[in-house]
């Protein structure tokens, strides 16, 4: 019986230390070189996975980045600078600040703005609706309030106001991965800058129609008068198919566009209430605006 | 036994109201705003601009390419500018808008209705008529008919498909045109069997319509080479790919064309409207038009003018029903309901079907049963409820793999989904992502 159990202990033994013998070779002979710094960048990215930087998944991104010789094409907006300038220290190449960027939703054209016409009952998807017909509006270009945007964010920073039945960004949420950018079929959101204080001026519509069809369809919509485009010192607006638009990187902040639009399509969010004399000193050319008092549309998108 | 596809396929209700209304000549509108772009291809450049006189018949937008198609004034009267107007689908898009001032054709269009039997045009003169008259596929796919009768070298065509099954239920546009415009049609035919030269042609007709069947049946024994089939009533008999195996037992390859096999089909509109163009010299610039419903007070059959608005048809079918929940542009299968009653008919415009609020109501959804109705229903020999969750979670290269490009959008898969799931939506927004995958790679 003992001799049994001792015969099968030692065979066994003996079989495993040959095949330990035989896999160290082959571990060997096949053994792939991998660059240890892929594994320190992958730690320190964010391991979100959103494909924001363009690549699948951080690995892949830590991979390019180990590779390339010049940082400044890659970009990663979940971790942000912070997390750029630890993946160069590792690397020990530089790498440039990018100004953060944040989802803004160019669209304000609730129920109490934009009349429904028809109702839609098909597939609760964005993409459908929008390859089947123009939506439940007049506006062939506005939100169609599905929510695509909303089942794409991997990190909450997207809900649909039941109330307005547009999405709202959650700024602090937001990474700027522009998932929601491709998932909307009529390129409604954009990334813009994220400025001091996540201050932003923007016009918050996209329809291209005349003035008149597009006012008639919604009430905020952007008639494509140019008063702003006059307005601006700093030629940051362009007007483009009866549609203006706030280059985010010229905008000074300055807020005069704002007081000037005849339909409320520019929205100016996350600054103090408009007083006389009261401006901060972050647009210092500046005159203090004119008492032109407009309520901040602060509520509404935020 | 009746011939017919051996796979797939549904038996929705008939609804066939408007089958015994003979067509009727609409009175002329107003205004008419006549799209641009009514066919598959480039759009149409328009040659006339704000205060020009037109007259019935002249062309007014030119084709600006090899697969694109002439457009012609379907009214005389003034241009009242080249604008953009919602189309069916409820984007704007450019038209241009005449007001009609009386009814004045163009001297060279023979108005007369006597048949005109001699094909005096040769082959090439045929298709270069039929191109100059803006003729496109009048089933619903719009695709310039020159362009299918230009058979590319190497290719050898053997028999032409004349497609008179209207599967569809509800319409009955080509039903109608098989009983009281037989005689042009099959000359229609001829002329394509000269152009194509072929000496066979098989027109395929669904059971549904014995009256049509016997009628050509009858006729055809003074036109050599044209056959007519019966067919058994089975949803979607009309499509292409359908209608050559049930007829001549040839299967289209995957991602191939009609030509591949030999085959050339077109519909007994596009047949019809090759007679007038070659024979009466008459672009293509009225159609037939079935406005139907069940509680449509006079279901009729209208011979329209290009660029009418929807509103005159319906009007003249006895108003729109107090309770109607949606409008459909085409049949009860594959159309899509309208959103504006303004939308201009176009060339493929075969139908205005007006559906009660009950009727036009989509089943709850709920979720799938694996029960695999809508795989033996598929046509052409896909799995419905799979590549409906391959596009949901936009796996593009399983869908492809899964052949969603070989999809003809019946939708016979959702017709049938006990679940009613939106099958097609979803497999349609799939097929779209992976055409676009496909199209990169090609370049």
């Amino acid at each position: 019986m003992s001799a049994t159990i001792l015969f099968t202990i030692i065979s066994l033994s003996a079989i495993g230390a040959i095949a330990a013998i035989i896999l160290y070779f082959v571990a060997q002979k096949f053994k792939v070189y991998e660059d240890p710094r892929i594994d320190q960048v992958e730690e320190i990215l964010p391991a979100a996975n959103c494909g924001g930087c363009g690549y699948p998944g951080c690995r892949g991104f830590a991979e390019a980045l180990v590779k390339a010789d010049d940082l400044s094409p890659f970009y990663c907006p979940v971790g942000g600078n912070e997390t750029m300038a630890q993946a160069a220290d590792i690397l020990g190449k530089a790498v440039e600040e990018k100004d953060p960027q944040v989802a803004v939703i160019r669209c304000s054209g609730s129920p109490a703005h934009r009349e429904r016409i028809n109702s839609y009952d098909g597939a609760s998807s964005c993409a459908i609706s929008s390859s089947l017909y123009s939506g439940e509006t007049g506006c062939q270009y506005g939100c169609l309030g599905l929510g695509d945007c909303v089942d794409v964010c991997d990190f909450d920073a997207i809900y649909m106001d039941q109330e307005t039945g547009l999405p709202v960004v959650i700024d602090d949420k937001c990474t700027a991965c522009g998932a929601c950018v491709k998932a909307c079929p009529n390129i409604i959101i954009e990334l813009r800058k994220k400025n001091k204080k996540d201050r932003k001026i923007f016009v918050s519509c996209i329809n291209q129609d005349k003035g008149g069809v597009a006012k008639k369809a919604c009430s905020v919509a952007c008639i494509g008068c140019s008063k702003c485009f006059k307005v601006c010192p700093y030629d940051a607006i362009t007007m483009d198919n009866f549609l203006a638009y706030i280059d985010p990187n010229k905008c000074k902040l300055c807020r005069k566009c704002v007081a000037e639009c005849p339909t409320n399509a520019i929205l100016e969010i996350n600054f103090p209430p408009k007083k006389v004399k009261e401006e901060k000193a972050d647009t210092p050319k500046e005159e203090a605006p004119k008492a032109e008092t407009k309520e901040t549309n602060e509520n509404e998108t935020k | 036994m009746l011939k017919t596809f051996p796979k797939g396929g549904v038996h929705p209700a008939e609804g066939k109201y408007s089958a015994n209304s003979a067509i009727e000549v609409l009175p002329l509108p107003k205004q008419v705003s006549i799209p641009i772009s009514q066919h598959i291809g480039a759009p149409s450049k328009p040659i006339v601009a704000k205060g020009d006189k037109v007259k019935v018949g002249d062309k007014i937008a030119e084709s600006t390419g090899f697969v694109s198609a002439n457009i012609h004034s379907s009214v005389s009267g003034t241009v009242v500018k080249v604008d953009n107007v919602l189309d069916s689908a409820g984007y704007k898009r450019p038209c241009v808008i005449i007001d009609v001032e009386g009814d004045e054709w163009n001297e060279s269009i023979d108005k007369s209705t006597d048949l005109k039997k001699e094909i005096s045009l040769s082959d090439k003169e045929i298709i270069n008529k039929i191109n100059e008259s803006g003729i496109v596929g009048l089933g619903g796919a719009t695709f310039p008919s020159h362009v299918k009768l230009s058979v590319p070298d190497g290719k050898k065509i053997d028999v032409l498909i004349i497609n008179g099954v209207e599967c569809e239920p509800y319409l009955t546009s080509d039903h109608r045109l098989m009983l009281e415009k037989a005689e042009e049609m099959l000359i229609g035919i001829q002329i394509l069997m000269k152009a194509l030269s072929v000496n066979l042609a098989l027109i395929g007709i669904e059971n549904n319509k014995p009256d049509a069947i016997s009628h050509l049946q009858n006729l055809v024994k003074d036109y050599p080479g044209i056959e007519v089939h019966a067919l058994k009533v089975q949803y979607p008999q009309g499509g292409e790919k359908q209608l050559i195996k049930a007829l001549i037992n040839r299967e289209v390859p995957s991602g191939g064309l009609p030509l591949d096999v030999g085959a050339v089909v077109h519909n007994v509109g596009t047949a019809y409207a090759v007679y007038e163009a070659v024979q009466k010299n008459k672009p293509l610039f009225e159609r037939v038009v079935t406005v139907t419903g069940k509680s449509v007070h006079k279901p009729s059959n209208f011979m329209v003018r290009i660029g009418t608005p929807v509103a005159d048809l319906i009007d003249t079918a006895g108003g729109l029903p107090e309770d109607t929940g949606k409008v459909i542009n085409g049949g009860p299968m594959m159309g899509k309901s309208i959103n504006s009653l303004d939308v201009p008919i176009v060339k493929g415009a075969s139908g205005i079907l007006i559906m009660p609020t009950e009727m036009a109501k989509r089943k709850t959804e709920s979720t799938c049963i694996r029960c695999a109705k809508c795989v033996s229903v598929c046509p052409q020999g896909l799995e419905p409820y799979l590549l409906n969750r391959l596009a949901q979670l936009e796996k593009n290269d399983k869908l492809e793999n899964g052949g969603v490009m070989d999809c003809i959008e019946c939708g016979s898969c959702a017709y049938t989904c006990p679940a009613g799931l939106p099958l097609l939506d979803y497999i349609r927004l799939g097929k779209s992502r992976v055409s676009q995958i496909i199209r990169s790679r090609k370049q």
